[in-house]
């Protein structure tokens, strides 16, 4: 499944700036403060979407609230739940503003594809493939485009 | 890579089967463009974990597909649900949300779904045999199926489980395909004794520990004299898709695809070899513990839902015992268990000793426990790797036997005896 090609990859170093390419599962606009997991996450008994914390206590995010932000993670894991609580956070607003993965992760896709086919709203995944992902620093402020580009902006 | 249909599969997508199956080819063809799929594939039955009502989103989805006049095309299953509908006002469910989750089951129910109500429908209603693809949700039941029946699914999310159904149809993707299949990390038991591989305790804290390492990598286990059996091998899949999302492993010399190792391989070379040791499963084990106080407020057994064959093994563990009226002793099965266990005479060791049987759904589905049970024990991998996320209650993992004891003697009494490093 969807491993990004690492010529897709490349990196502008233009001051502090620095532009990852990755792959628009869901191709949208977004612009946020970067929280990163490096390890999976099930949603469901992992994120509470009537908060938008993450409460997966053998999580190392647990605790933080991620509602807001642009979330990155490697990928879900676990239960099959996950894509109806994602859906249900996307509904109450409580949602990342987009989702940045490793490879594609259909979990949350589909997530983002039902809400678009139920309401007409979604938010932007993109994939970036492990060797890309690993570039992600650990904060800061991103941008991403509509065209899978991420623009990172170190604190 | 394009994705090419059937005739069939576009003039479903163009609506000439009606707007529900419409909706659905839709949403699965999104999926298979995602998921690079060349083709959709037909499967034989599905099992749907969508009927669980997690908050308004899915009820209305649930409720636009029937709207549409959505109906499954073939054998499909209920995966556990929001309540249990005969016994949910016993416990703390709050009277609006067990409307609202009655709501979503019907829907499904009304979309030809059979009420099995269990994450474990292998257990008795339905059972795909070898080869069979299938479209499955609950991730500790496609790992089942998977790799002891030899079926072929992938790990179905919500939501796209009942496209499955009500389409027939699903990406030719993942697990589907044979080349998939293959094994790609090692797992060696060479140090483990076989006092620890005979144990029951031991398949859930083997599984928690593959699952954190392999994520979601096929899993080979070459235990060398090792023969789990059928529940043991249940709690090792629900664990390793609990910590990880393994969702299908081989045991060398008995699962269906592993007679010998080249087969679990197909001639590949293992990613990964890790060589497992007691200490290893000292640190998972205690992993599975939020809690080092002894306060016990409930025993809970039964994630994935109890078998009949372990309903049956825990009656002599009962026997002539009761339990501490302090704590209140879960039991959580399927319904069409339940049943059967009733018509052996199998729950009356359960009655004289207090315990409580819950069908239809579990705690971790409803909220149906009440706030003064704080301190939880269980046998399940899965139930203690979710109750301090979703319950926010403190949990000990141990042997059905030690759940037993400390139900009896009001406190939690831990066994370490197999454990020592």
């Amino acid at each position: 499944m969807g491993s990004v090609s690492e010529k897709r990859r490349e990196e502008v170093i233009s001051g502090s700036k620095k532009i990852l390419r990755g792959k628009p599962v869901i191709s949208g606009y977004a612009s946020g403060k970067l929280v990163v997991s490096r390890e999976p996450l099930s949603f469901w008994g992992g994120y509470d979407s009537d908060t938008g914390e993450i409460i997966d206590r053998h999580h190392h995010l647990s605790g933080e609230v991620v509602k807001g932000c642009i979330l990155a993670v490697p990928g879900t894991k676990g239960s099959s739940t996950t894509t109806a609580v994602l859906l249900e956070a996307l509904q109450k607003g409580n949602a990342p503003l987009a989702i940045i993965t490793s490879d594609v992760d259909s979990f949350l896709a589909l997530a983002l594809v039902v809400s678009e086919e139920m309401y007409s709203t979604s938010i932007p995944l993109v994939a970036l493939g492990s060797e890309v992902f690993a570039e992600l620093p650990s904060e800061g402020e991103v941008t991403l485009k509509p065209d899978g580009r991420i623009i990172v902006y170190p604190f | 890579m394009t994705l090419k249909l059937t005739e069939l599969d576009s003039s479903n997508l163009a609506g000439e089967s009606g707007p529900a199956v419409q909706m659905a080819m839709s949403i699965l063809i999104r999926m298979s463009e995602i998921q690079s799929a060349k083709s959709l594939i037909s499967i034989v039955s599905a099992h749907i974990d969508s009927a669980l009502y997690i908050g308004p989103a899915t009820l209305d989805y649930a409720e636009r597909l029937v709207d549409l006049g959505a109906k499954v095309c073939v054998p499909t299953t209920l995966n556990v649900a929001g309540v249990d509908h005969n016994g949910w006002d016993r416990w703390a469910v709050p009277p609006e949300w067990a409307r609202q989750a009655r709501r979503q089951m019907l829907a499904y129910k009304s979309m030809g779904c059979e009420p099995t109500w269990t994450c474990a429908p292998y257990q008795t209603e339905e059972r795909p045999g070898f080869g069979d693809q299938i479209a499955w949700g609950e991730s500790s039941a496609v790992v089942f199926a998977n790799s002891v029946l030899g079926a072929r699914s992938e790990r179905y999310p919500d939501l796209l489980d009942i496209c499955a159904a009500i389409t027939g149809r699903v990406p030719a993707t993942g697990l589907h395909l044979v080349e998939n299949r293959s094994g790609q990390v090692l797992v060696r038991l060479k140090s483990i004794k076989s006092n620890l591989l005979d144990s029951d305790e031991f398949y859930p804290v083997l599984g928690h520990y593959i699952g954190k390492i392999a994520g979601s990598r096929v899993v080979v286990v070459d235990a060398q004299g090792g023969n789990p059996s059928e529940d043991q091998l249940k709690a090792l899949g629900a664990a390793m898709a609990s910590s990880g999302s393994v969702a299908l492993f081989h045991w060398v010399g008995v699962t269906p695809e592993a007679e010998t190792i080249q087969d679990a391989f197909n001639g590949k070379n293992p990613e990964k070899i890790i060589d497992v040791s007691l200490s290893d499963l000292v640190r998972a084990r205690n992993d599975l513990s939020s809690s080092t106080s002894d306060r016990l407020d409930m025993v809970v057994l039964g994630s994935p839902h109890f078998s009949l064959n372990e309903l049956r093994s825990l009656g002599p563990l009962i026997e002539g015992k009761r339990r501490h009226p302090g704590v209140r002793f879960l039991v959580t099965t399927g319904r069409g268990v339940k049943l059967l266990a009733e018509e052996m005479d199998l729950l009356v060791p359960l009655m004289k000793f207090g315990a409580e049987i819950t069908v239809d759904t579990c705690i971790l589905t409803t909220p149906m426990l009440p706030s003064g049970i704080r301190s939880i024990m269980t046998n399940s991998a899965k139930y203690a790797y979710y109750t301090p996320g979703i319950l926010d209650r403190e949990v000990v993992f141990g042997s059905t036997q030690a759940c037993v004891e400390s139900a009896v003697s009001g406190k939690v009494v831990k066994d370490d005896r197999l454990w020592v490093v």
